[in-house]
């Protein structure tokens, strides 16, 4: 059984009105516990919609949400459980903090989800190491920080829930290139050492190929692909179709293929295309 | 949250949408104003014709006007009830202290109608005229008030901005709803003062980025040399056209009409 799987949902905003649009159309995959899965589409193909659907923050209009095998709008009371266990990290989380000081905001999560005082702290703690936001600055106001380091603060505050399974959305929009390093790192240790799966919705190739082991790929409110990263990006045809690009590097190699070079469709990270090529160079006597 | 009609453009190709913003201004002004002078159901009647026949013209769905009813429906049963039985005269029906009165009953039929049709007649304006025609009419309208000094651009300019902004404040009310919903808010439940702790997280965050806005907008108004009203041209002007002059002829009509008729006929009340 898959810890969280989406059968044939659709979502219609303002159903029965003028603006009637379908921002989801009879989507259906499954995600396996400790799955690391990319989500990428070009702006307005239905990435935060769906992500909505999956915490329960939006009902499907027609199909089902499943956790655990269970439907997660079976009990639409106990739906706030389903959020503590589907942490959803929405776009620009800074610009939802709002407490005197950070701990209490990355406590507001745990609060809500009535844990004992001790454990709070203990949670706000991790949270904030995982995020590396120093420990000094627990005690500042939210206001006082930095870009980043707010935007850590939001992330953190989700962390602190504990959810099974953890979905970003574009958490790197707007950072610094070593800022979303940075980010990028802890959220891949985050999945590595907890062993949580994480979804994560980005515009940028890059990041997905760097840190997924899946990609799952939405167009005009279609599920269009969800496989490996491999797979998904040596069909660099088809997305460039709906406006996506791949990794720069898988573009280079995919081109020297095309030139007769022996390497690997779907390459992804520029190690490998140089491990490849130094090995075929080698082999060639020409290094 | 989305289905607050009062004060919302309605776009649609109809007569009433392509008149001069001040002639509709000014024609409502005049409209309000006649409501509360008919003295008689004649022109009771007459006028209730007039905005009918108006609200027809606008093309803008039935559905919306009894939408923006719907927000004062309230007010205009306890309005109709407390004329209904505070009347004076001779009690036509005693029951304790309440005492139903024909000049009761037709006070209370008076106010139904006259809010009704108030109600539909700045509907039609809002409906069918876009906000920023609309402070541009009143900026144009409260000229004459310069004299006095009164920042009447200033003023426009607040408005517009004003408006400008609903629409993204409540997007943005939604996005932080969410994104604390997300978090494990609660705020469906629980007694008044928990709910209104709720808000706390959704209103810390709205007022912020309303702050912020305000300061990004400041500097990107800046940046583009703006400097206030003195010596500013517009884009848009506004020209009478033919159809204006007959609603304003179409206007005066039915204000002589109201004023025949509550002299002439002799259904008084």
């Amino acid at each position: 059984m898959s810890l969280l799987s989406v059968k044939d949902a659709s979502f219609i905003y303002s159903q029965k009105t003028p603006f009637q649009h379908t921002a989801v159309d009879h989507v259906s995959f499954d995600v396996e516990q400790g799955d690391f899965i990319g989500i990428i589409g070009h702006t307005g193909s239905g990435k935060s919609t769906l992500v909505q659907m999956l915490n329960g923050l939006l009902k499907p209009t027609s199909g089902s949400v499943m956790l655990d095998g269970i439907d997660i709008w079976d009990k639409p009371k106990e739906i706030r459980k389903i959020r503590f266990r589907v942490g959803l990290v929405f776009q620009y989380p800074e610009y939802q903090l709002f407490e005197e000081t950070v701990e209490k905001d990355i406590s507001f999560g745990p609060m809500n989800m009535g844990l004992s005082e001790n454990e709070i702290k203990e949670r706000v703690l991790n949270a904030a190491q995982f995020v590396g936001l120093d420990t000094e600055l627990l005690q500042k106001s939210p206001f006082d920080l930095s870009g980043g380091e707010k935007r850590r603060a939001a992330i953190a505050g989700v962390i602190a829930m504990d959810p099974d399974i953890l979905i970003l959305d574009e958490p790197c929009a707007g950072l610094d290139p070593l800022g979303r390093d940075v980010l990028l790192t802890q959220i891949y240790r985050f999945h590595q050492q907890r062993g949580n799966t994480v979804l994560l919705v980005s515009h940028s190739m890059e990041d997905v190929a760097a840190v997924c082991d899946k990609a799952l790929v939405m167009d005009h409110s279609h599920l269009q692909m969800i496989d490996t990263c491999e797979r998904v990006f040596s069909h660099g045809d088809r997305l460039a179709e709906m406006g996506l690009r791949i990794p720069q590097i898988t573009s280079i190699v995919d081109s020297l293929i095309d030139a007769g070079f022996p390497l690997q469709k779907g390459t992804l990270t520029v190690e490998k295309a140089v491990h490849d090529i130094t090995e075929y160079l080698k082999k060639e006597g020409r290094l | 949250m989305r289905d607050i009609t009062l004060g919302q453009y309605f776009p649609a190709d109809s007569v009433i949408h392509r008149l001069d913003p001040r002639v509709k201004i000014l024609s409502l002004i005049a409209y309000i104003v006649l409501i509360f002078c008919t003295f008689n159901y004649v022109s009771l009647a007459l006028m209730a014709a007039v905005v009918l026949m108006i609200v027809i013209l606008s093309k803008v769905p039935l559905k919306m006007y009894l939408k923006s009813l719907k927000v004062i429906i309230v007010i205009v049963i306890i309005t109709s009830l407390l004329n209904l039985f505070y009347g004076t005269g001779e009690p036509i029906f005693q029951w304790g202290f309440i005492k139903v009165t024909w000049a009761g009953i037709h006070n209370a039929i008076f106010v139904c109608v006259r809010i009704v049709c108030l109600i539909l007649c700045s509907s039609v304006l809002t409906f069918t005229t876009s906000p920023t025609d609309l402070t541009d009419a009143l900026e144009r309208l409260m000229k004459p008030l310069t004299i006095f000094h009164v920042k009447v651009h200033e003023i426009a300019m607040m408005m517009t901005i004003a408006l400008r902004f609903v629409p993204t404040l409540l997007e943005e009310t939604d996005k932080i709803m969410a994104a604390q919903k997300a978090r494990g808010a609660d705020m469906e439940s629980g007694n008044l003062i928990t709910r209104v702790k709720a808000l706390v997280p959704i209103l810390v965050p709205l007022f912020v980025s309303a702050f912020r806005r305000a300061y990004e907008l400041a500097v990107a108004m800046e940046c583009r040399c703006y400097r206030g009203g003195e010596g500013r041209t517009r884009m848009k002007q506004l020209h009478l056209a033919t159809r204006d002059y007959l609603s304003i002829v179409f206007t005066l009509l039915v204000i002589a009409g109201v004023v025949l008729l509550n002299v002439f006929v002799n259904i008084t009340v």
